[in-house]
């Protein structure tokens, strides 16, 4: 199977930013026809070395080796040139332009709009990720935008198809179609490079495995060998959290909506139909979904983004429907958005003045006058409460990794002691040790009597936190079921739309 | 290849925060000198005309402050708004409407004493500025119509008012028929307050409200808000910020702002209504507000540098003889060059073909 040689081979690859090692010596071999994975928590450092795959990055010291010749790769267009492939975990799209001026935009000689559209129909089809060219990205939501770079690459048929975590968003159906695609593609030459630290599927699909931590390779196996203890305890260095989960004493109804309808804030959004949903204080409800089903539309109705009629929403039983964000905050909402930077925090801005965002009305602010003291014991407190790598209450968001300025945002909010708190895609790019963090979290303000929605689309996170899940589909909400009473294939199913599926 | 590159930096460098503006004025001199030659006049006697010259005596400097206070002041206004994503540059028309209202009121008032007459001026100068701006504030809000172009437009609207005004029912009757206003009473001028120059109260009136305008930025919830809007657009929507609070915010501040500076030039140097009041003020302020990092302190050091370049641009014209249009090239280049040096911030430049590779 690997004979002659590699189609991509590193050989001591290193790369600084300041006093950290990002990469420190790599090794990497990559053969045709091999499904390789590249294993390691976030942080790790697999992206930079996609990104100097990519030549988006370039190393400090080491070589390149395509099919055993030595190569610089200087710029994207050079990798794409090799046959290089690659579907960032963060995504390089322009979000004022539609799909197809995108994918356009990568090619490297001019193409027809309309021709390149219809093989964008037609590689969206045979692989199963429905995507209309003519959308504009900025009206598309996190999944959506990752099906579009997935298309993208496989337009160029790459020899070499490097993936960064591309299952974070999709149905565990959807998640067996893209395997599918990804043996046929090895099984027809393509080697595959796919990052991941998911344990479960990196066993289901990879030939090969490399393990990093903290910037250096720390093993290679042959991860269909291995158990997933034994992956966890390569990758991390320790055995795998699991959260503290015991079951729900749900009290009264804290978080409602009743008959909620909401038109679509944009012309390719997803309008809202009879929405019906109940949060009781003391249990989790999950909300699971394909994005772009109305997930947005619901989280800026129920967080008061958008308004709506005062008794479509109700916070401990008052209604709500027509008070902006602000104000149902003083009602007991907390809200972590899906957005990081840009949303629930400003990256330009230090993790004290953060902190206002969301917490001004809770003493932080004096007949209009800031009170600085005030909101830098604040982030303080939340930096100490979650173990917050961070520089201190003056460090500037944008300095923060996305795990640990999910956690400050998410301390900020429980530092409200919420009724209600909705959390959307919670642990999305987050690292293991940080999601379980921010999963045990959850749960503890759920057992504090807090009632708490989360909405995402990882079906592993909703099985392991929720007590009732319900299915967002067509901006439709179905039942919220008991997590004891379904499972993920069912869901998936409703996820999916399936005529005749149900959640139960 | 390039032997010279620009790479982006991890993140913005603060020593070259501090070294751009140095390097700028480096690049200027070197770049006048140059100019200057080519032009066959003596480069050194050209620089000391432009910077040294015009603040050798105590009366050049009092024209400086004196010249410096409304760019401060127009500049502080409108930058609270361009934090916040406003872009109110229409302050040259607010000046005029500014002036227009405290023209009114000491041609009414003429025979009151001057602490009727002057605070009058003040509040309807500010009170008609931040009119004049609460149209695009308006427009911006009810039917989101652009305001960078409604305020402009509605400066030469402002413009022409003051020239109707005093072309028309404002004219001085024993003027010769000259398009111009009574002088004003004493009551309505604002009192020197450095002897021997014509430094005026109006500059202090500047300096309290860069002094508020810097309160408001860097402690008020209103301003963070403000600026949140202006970072983060997404944010201030989760913050629960109103975008319509914002614009009126803005607008206002820069309107108010743009008025009182229209009422320190009539009440101050001019001492009556012109057709013109002011010589592009409110444009110049623009350059002021980027130039000081749209922040009150860095606006005021801004505002004395482009102060300077004014009246060494003037001073030049005399002394050597420049035509006008190299003294505003030689504006222009120092402007350019310290947007340029602004890069450096985010970039470093790297010398050497892009394959090579650095030193591990």
């Amino acid at each position: 199977m690997t004979h002659g040689n590699p189609r991509l081979e590193l050989a001591g690859i290193t790369k600084r930013y300041g006093d950290v090692v990002a990469n420190d010596a790599i090794d990497l071999a990559v053969h045709a026809g091999e499904i390789h994975a590249l294993l390691g928590e976030n942080g790790a450092g697999k992206s930079t070395l996609s990104k100097i795959i990519y030549g988006v990055v370039r190393p400090d010291a080491g070589t390149l080796r395509w099919e055993g010749r030595a190569v610089e790769i200087a710029s994207p267009g050079d990798a794409r040139r090799l046959g290089i492939g690659m579907v960032f975990q963060h995504f390089s799209l322009f979000e004022s332009l539609r799909v197809v001026d995108n994918i356009a935009l990568g090619e490297d000689g001019p193409a027809s709009g309309a021709a390149l559209s219809a093989s964008i129909r037609g590689i969206s089809h045979a692989y199963g990720l429905p995507l209309d060219p003519s959308r504009y990205v900025h009206t598309m939501s996190v999944g959506e935008r990752q099906r579009v770079e997935i298309v993208r690459c496989l337009l160029q048929s790459p020899k070499l198809l490097v993936m960064d975590e591309p299952t974070s968003v999709l149905t565990p159906q959807a998640v067996e179609r893209l395997f599918a695609t990804l043996r046929s593609l090895a099984a027809e030459g393509t080697a595959i490079l796919y990052i991941s630290h998911k344990l479960a599927e990196i066993r289901a699909l990879c030939d090969r495995a490399t393990i990093l931590r903290d910037g250096r390779v720390t093993g290679e196996c042959d991860p269909r060998a291995e158990d997933q203890a034994s992956l966890a305890r390569m990758m991390i260095g320790s055995d795998l959290p699991h959260p503290r989960h015991r079951a729900a004493i749900p009290g009264a109804t804290m978080l409602a909506a009743r008959a909620l309808d909401l038109p679509a804030g944009d012309p390719f959004g997803t309008p809202l139909a009879g929405i019906d949903l109940d949060v009781r204080a003391g249990e989790i409800v999950g909300i699971a979904g394909i994005s772009g089903n109305g997930q947005r539309e619901l989280l800026a109705a129920l967080s008061g983004e958008r308004t709506t009629r005062a008794d479509a929403v109700a916070i401990d039983g008052v209604g709500v429907g027509h008070l902006g964000i602000a104000a149902r905050r003083r009602h007991g909402l907390a809200y972590v958005p899906e957005e990081r930077q840009g949303r629930g925090a400003v990256p330009e801005l230090s993790l004290a003045d953060n902190t206002l965002l969301s917490a001004s009305a809770q003493g932080l602010v004096r007949h209009g006058i800031v009170d600085r003291r005030a909101t830098r014991a604040r982030a303080r407190d939340a930096i100490a409460a979650f173990r917050v790598k961070a520089a201190g209450p003056d460090a500037l968001a944008e300095t923060l990794s996305g795990g640990n300025l999910q956690k400050f945002i998410l301390a900020r909010e429980m530092q409200q002691s919420p009724k209600v708190l909705i959390a959307a895609q919670p642990t999305w790019g987050v690292d293991i040790g940080a999601s379980a963090e921010i999963r045990q979290a959850l749960v503890d303000l759920r057992d504090a009597g807090a009632a708490v929605l989360v909405v995402s689309e990882d079906l592993d996170e909703l099985f392991e936190i929720a007590d009732r899940i319900a299915v967002i589909a067509r901006g439709r909400l179905s039942p919220a079921m008991p997590v004891t009473g379904t499972d993920p294939e069912a869901i998936g199913l409703a996820m999916a739309g399936e005529p005749g599926a149900r959640a139960a | 290849m390039a032997p010279f590159r620009l790479e982006a930096r991890n993140a913005p460098s603060s020593l070259a925060k501090w070294l751009a503006p140095p390097l700028a004025a480096i690049a200027m001199v070197a770049c006048g000198f140059v100019l200057f030659a080519v032009l066959g006049k003596d480069p050194v006697a050209a620089l000391h005309a432009f910077f040294v010259a015009p603040v050798a005596t105590r009366y050049g400097i009092g024209e400086l402050l004196l010249k410096a206070s409304p760019l401060a002041l127009i500049a502080t206004g409108l930058a609270i708004g361009y934090r916040a994503n406003v872009w109110n540059i229409g302050a040259e028309g607010q000046l005029a409407v500014g002036a227009i209202a405290a023209g009114g009121v000491a041609l009414a008032l003429d025979a009151s004493g001057p602490l009727v007459v002057l605070p009058l001026m003040f509040v309807a100068g500010a009170l008609a500025g931040a009119l004049w701006a609460a149209i695009p504030a308006w427009l911006r809000t009810r039917c989101n119509a652009n305001e960078i172009l409604t305020s402009l437009m509605l400066v030469y609207i402002a413009t022409l008012l003051l020239s109707y005004m005093v072309h028309g029912p404002w004219r001085d009757p024993e003027g010769f028929n000259f398009p111009q206003s009574r002088m004003f009473a004493a009551s309505a001028l604002l009192p020197v307050i450095v002897e021997g120059t014509r430094l005026n109260a109006g500059t202090l009136v500047t300096l309290a409200v860069v002094a508020a305008a810097w309160l408001f930025v860097a402690r008020t919830f209103v301003g963070f808000e403000m600026r949140v809007a202006g970072l983060a657009p997404g944010a201030a929507q989760y913050a629960g910020v109103s975008p319509a609070k914002v614009v009126w915010i803005g607008m206002l501040c820069g309107g108010a702002c743009a008025g009182v500076a229209g009422v320190n030039e009539i009440a101050g140097p001019i001492g009556q209504l012109l057709p013109s009041v002011s010589p592009g003020y409110g444009f110049a302020a623009i350059i002021v507000a980027f130039v000081g990092r749209l922040h009150p302190a860095g606006i005021v050091v801004a505002s004395l540098l482009m102060s300077l370049l004014y009246l060494g641009g003037e001073a030049a014209q005399v002394a050597l003889a420049l035509p006008s249009s190299i003294t505003g090239l030689f504006q222009g280049t120092l402007l350019l060059f310290l947007l340029a040096a602004d890069v450096l911030i985010h970039y470093r430049v790297r010398i050497g073909a892009r394959t090579a590779m650095a030193t591990p």
